[in-house]
């Protein structure tokens, strides 16, 4: 028998039909189910297994706060672990799988541990896997994971698209039930740029799930109207199924938007769920109000459920969770549900009130002063056992129980900025404080008023002072208006194995273990035995944990505290937070303008930074990058090597005091730089150490164009912009980076010159005369192009730097490997680049590892000390000019074959190897072709006086110990000649 | 957060990029007689309230300028945000 606990009415379309599967059974279901409603019209109580004990759970709720019924949803790589089957809204085809057990849900071979709950209790892991300390990683972790956790990942990636947005409105109202309603149409019918989001599917809030009568139709009709009318105004924006998830700074609010997950499959192109950004000049939280347990011995049986709940069940989704139920309560709302679900047909078995004056009804037993002290039934509630107020015992038969201890206001988001909610004892409940995020107030069962006229007046009233209505208020519906007092009731005295955290298996007897222990904070108790820290953070259990505590230690509720909520409301998929921002979208990709050239080529590219660079040009034949590498760097040295060095960073510095400005940016001198010349720069921190290198190109007395290393661009020219206008802000001096806006090409090697005298316009003198080592200047070259030319060389070869307008950086790319054809000419890429400037002892990044000083690196004199420049007085500290400081060194192995490893530290000859006596280190490596062994740059302490000296490179992580020597930095042409040429 | 720019209104926080304490602005007189010593508090010593806060914002993603913001580090309260170039001149720095 399909759907055999419906009942009459509720807001489901019965005329379609949906179809479903819970872990492989296939059930039917109407549009306007959630899962866990299809689940209990279909008579399924047993939905999941708990985390530790592995007891047999069912469902608690109806909302969000959902700590049982989480289930495994979707399959293949769409499988979402850990979903509250109360807030899947139904789709036809939706599959979902119960967790935590094995073999099946009905036998679960872990259950045995619930026969060891007195050995598992707080603190177990703490006290049992404390030794032998090897154990823990290899034997104890493993098998716990195995044991515990929920759901499980697909291990697949996530084929959906996720989205962000930005949202900004007047007010934002965070919840659609009456206050959120009111309060929208109050500011809606005003004018006000509206935002009313809800987490639901259907707006309206516990109206939908109430029988009483707003006005004169329904509660669910009224919200039905209210809907209707604020869907036409354009100022309002409805956001169904919208999570407002953290109250963040200056009126910024996060929100999930679960645009797909209740349809069987996306559309193309469209986001399963969106993350917005919404921007408020005023918010108003109307989040309503959580119904709050009882404690008493096993509660946790599927079938035990918040009395509100069943309510919801049966008068939103027309179904019971069985057709003879009890209910369980301290106050008169509780009454309401055994009401609601006689009216519709289920036998109500009896209301067992713990107060003695409880309000008695015709229709049904109600047992005043009464407990429910045990239950049973093994995968489901068959009997509540009773205690009489005369002391007796009785058991009742009853295939569901709700609990109502009273309801709390939902303040999580008042608690967002710190803010910390405040107790009132009239409600015997956590209420908003007064230190709200600026610009939120609070409206309804969310700031305590819980009767539904309570709410729709603090709704209209809230939303008229949030926007400064004048007037009088809004013609509010005629509404119940009951009082709202509550006297609290957390737990049935003498109960143990009584649940507070159902989802994390925190009962009553963890919570006295803590305190016996000594654990007297709420946010130790917290830890300790995990109570509040599973999916659901403790929404229905938090309060009673609390209220234990606080008796356990003899004092008042508001005096033991509260923990802090923090965002997210409701758990948020990793992918949403990442939105579009995943696998090759994690950051831009920056492609130099013949980056296509070099594809052709077949390159293969390497990520600097953002920069996507060639790292060599592999050739047919070639079976080893080395070999590649190898052939480029010979090429280079023997005629003439082009590399695309695009992605250094370029900075125009233009006016007046551009050179006066240089001058204290690097450490070196600028100012007397002729127009027409470059300059190598060293630019060094305030603190003294290096931040970066690079040429400065004087093109014309007010105009220098710097160049920076590809990785610190940007940060160097924050930073020129930081000394520009924090530190000289009078100096007439402009910066703006043209990283982008120009296409440079190093032309590097003995016939570097006779390649460019091909495209170089003929008036252009570019011979050793005309233009000779460090020259600059504007040319153009194949007929007219203006291009910018530099004579430097970072390979040690005759060698020049020349630059196009970006769009014509493939075009010069193409022409010089045509031209070059006579030359045998070689594009290199970026390895052939590092071990060229290995062989000739050039600093790069392995260098300027953010450690090293100017002296380190064999430049101290560089340090101008007749100018004021950023780090100067900084470098002279004592301690950075000890005789032993770290110099940079040349590195040859004694045995021609040994290989050099960036990384490994340099020892004495002889003597210990240990961190005592370290005598510096490598830090670059290569094969050097041209001295046809392996070398490498290193720092070492007094290095310039160890030339010659033989030494040990030893690296503890790769095993490896080689005898080298310690030779000059420049391996290739030391004096230079071939740069001068 | 949102940074309320003197030349362009109110911005997202996500457009600018944090440097810190803005008694960077003051840096010391090289040539002066205790130099080093007022260097070495220059670069490495910091205050670190619980409350008002002035502090270096850079307008990467916008315009490139420098701003001092003076915010509340408890509530993230901004009270006042200033160019860093007219801050710098109040303070007396020129060239």
């Amino acid at each position: 028998m399909t759907q055999g606990n419906r009942l009459s009415g509720g807001q489901i379309d019965r005329n379609t039909t949906l179809n479903f599967k819970f872990d492989n059974r296939s059930y039917t279901a109407h549009p306007g189910d959630t899962l866990a409603s299809a689940l209990l019209a279909n008579n399924v109580r047993l939905i999941g297994r708990s985390f530790k004990y592995h007891r047999p759970r069912g469902l608690l709720t109806a909302g969000s706060e959902e700590p049982n019924g989480i289930v495994e949803l979707r399959t293949g790589n769409r499988q979402e672990p850990n979903t509250r089957a109360t807030t899947i809204e139904m789709f036809d085809g939706l599959e979902a799988r119960s967790q935590n057990r094995w073999p099946s849900l009905k036998f679960d071979a872990l259950a045995i541990n619930d026969r060891f709950s007195n050995f598992l209790t707080a603190g177990f892991y703490y006290k049992t896997f404390m030794w032998p300390a090897a154990f823990w990683e290899k034997l104890y972790e493993p098998m716990i994971r195995r044991a515990a956790g929920l759901g499980s990942l697909s291990m697949q990636e996530d084929p959906d698209e996720y989205d962000k947005g930005f949202r900004h409105c007047d007010l934002l109202i965070i919840g659609a039930g009456p206050a959120g309603l009111m309060a929208a149409l109050t500011a809606g019918r005003a004018g006000a740029d509206v935002i009313l989001a809800d987490e639901d599917f259907a707006l309206g809030g516990r109206l939908n799930s109430e029988s009483f009568a707003l006005n004169d139709g329904t509660a669910a009709d009224w919200a039905a109207q209210a809907v209707a009318e604020l869907s036409a105004l354009p100022n309002v924006r409805l956001m169904p199924r919208t999570t407002v998830i953290g109250a963040f700074d200056h009126g910024i609010y996060g929100a999930v938007e679960r645009t797909g997950d209740h349809l069987a499959s996306l559309p193309a192109g469209k986001p399963r769920q969106i993350l917005w950004r919404i921007y408020t000049k005023r918010s108003l939280l109307c989040a309503g109000a959580t119904e709050r347990p009882i404690a008493f011995e096993n509660n946790d049986r599927p079938g035990i459920m918040l009395a509100s709940a069943l309510r919801t069940y049966a008068n939103r989704f027309a179904t019971t969770a069985a057709q003879r139920v009890a209910v369980f309560t301290n106050n008169d709302d509780g009454h309401r549900t055994a009401a609601d679900l006689h009216a519709k047909g289920v036998k109500i078995a009896a209301v067992i009130d713990v107060r003695p004056d409880a309000p008695i009804n015709h229709d049904y037993e109600v047992l005043r002063g009464a407990q429910v002290s045990d239950t049973k039934g093994r995968l489901g509630l068959s009997f509540v056992e009773i205690a009489l107020a005369d002391g007796s015992t009785r058991v009742l038969e009853c295939g569901a129980l709700g609990v109502s201890g009273g309801w709390n206001p939902n303040v999580h988001l008042t608690c967002h900025q710190r803010g910390r909610p405040v107790w009132n004892d009239d409600l015997a409940a956590f209420v908003p404080g007064t230190d709200l995020p600026p610009g939120l107030s609070v409206a309804g069962a969310a700031n305590g008023a819980f009767s539904t006229h309570g709410a729709l007046r603090s709704g209209a009233e809230s939303a008229m002072k949030a926007l400064d209505l004048k007037g009088s208020l809004p013609d509010l519906p005629a509404a119940e208006d009951a009082p709202a007092s509550q006297t609290p009731f957390w737990y049935v005295q003498g109960c143990s194995r009584a649940w507070l955290d159902q989802q994390n298996d925190v009962t009553v007897k963890d919570v006295k273990l803590s305190h016996q222990e000594g654990f007297r904070s709420v946010e130790h108790l917290k830890r300790y035995t995990t109570l509040g820290m599973a999916t659901d953070q403790g929404k229905t259990s938090n309060m009673g944990g609390l209220a234990i505590m606080a008796e356990l230690a003899g004092k008042s509720i508001p005096e033991t505290g509260t923990t802090i909520f923090r965002p997210p409301y409701t758990p948020v998929p990793i992918a949403t937070f990442a939105g579009r921002m995943k696998g090759k979208e994690f950051h831009p990709t920056r492609l130099t303008p013949s980056h296509y050239w070099a594809k052709e080529r077949g390159a293969v590219f390497v990520e600097v930074g953002n920069w996507l660079r060639a790292q060599w040009f592999p050739l047919p034949g070639e079976t080893h990058w080395r070999e590649s590498v190898d052939r480029e760097v010979r090429q280079t040295r023997a005629s003439v090597g082009v590399c695309d060095c695009t992605t250094l960073g370029k900075i125009d510095v233009q006016g007046s005091d551009a050179a006066a400005f240089l001058n204290r940016i690097y450490c070196n001198g600028f100012a007397k730089l002729a127009v027409g010349k470059t300059r190598y720069g060293l630019m060094l921190r305030e603190d003294g150490m290096v931040m970066d290198d690079g040429t400065a190109a004087r093109l014309a007395e007010d105009h220098f164009v710097v160049t920076t290393t590809t990785a610190n661009a940007v940060g160097v020219y924050r930073h020129m912009e930081f000394v520009r206008q924090c530190l000289f802000p009078d100096m007439d001096v402009q910066l703006i980076s043209t990283t982008e806006a120009w296409a440079q090409y190093a032309v590097a090697g003995p016939n570097s010159r006779k390649l460019l005298q091909k495209i170089v316009d003929p008036e252009f003198d570019i011979s050793n005369e005309g233009f000779p080592f460090m020259a600059c200047g504007n040319i153009t070259v194949c007929g007219g192009l203006r291009a910018r030319l530099f004579r430097i060389s970072f390979s040690g070869e005759l060698a020049f730097e020349i630059a196009v307008p970006s769009r014509y950086g493939d075009a010069l790319m193409r022409r010089l490997m045509a031209e070059g054809e006579e030359f045998n000419v070689v594009p290199y890429g970026t390895e052939a680049l590092g071990v060229m400037r290995i062989e000739k002892g050039h600093a790069a990044g392995n260098e300027l590892n953010g450690t090293t000083t100017a002296l380190n690196l064999g430049m101290g004199r560089m340090v101008s000390k007749k100018k004021d420049s950023i780090g100067s007085t900084l470098s002279e500290r004592e301690g950075l000019n000890e005789p032993d400081a770290l110099m940079m060194v040349g590195i040859k192995p004694v045995s021609q074959t040994d290989k050099i490893t960036a990384g490994g530290h340099l020892m004495n000859a002889t003597g210990p190897v240990d961190a005592a006596h370290d005598q510096g280190y490598a830090t670059s490596a290569a094969f050097s072709p041209a001295l046809d062994c392996h070398i490498g740059l290193g720092l070492l302490k007094n290095g310039g006086a160890r030339m010659g000296e033989k030494m040990r490179l030893v690296s503890p992580v790769t095993d490896l110990t080689v005898e080298v020597e310690i030779v000059s930095a420049h391996f290739v042409d030391p004096e230079g000649e071939r740069l001068r040429a | 957060m949102i940074i309320d720019h003197p030349l362009l209104g109110p911005r997202d926080s996500s457009e600018f990029v944090y440097l810190g304490d803005a008694s960077l602005i003051d840096r010391p007189d090289w040539q002066a007689e205790n130099a080093a010593e007022a260097f070495y508090d220059y670069a490495y010593l910091r205050d670190n309230p619980a409350g008002e806060h002035r502090e270096l914002w850079f307008h990467e993603s916008g315009d490139r300028s420098w701003l001092v913001v003076t915010r509340n580090t408890m509530t993230h309260e901004i009270s006042k945000v200033e160019l860093a170039r007219d801050v710098a001149r109040a303070q007396g720095r020129s060239k």
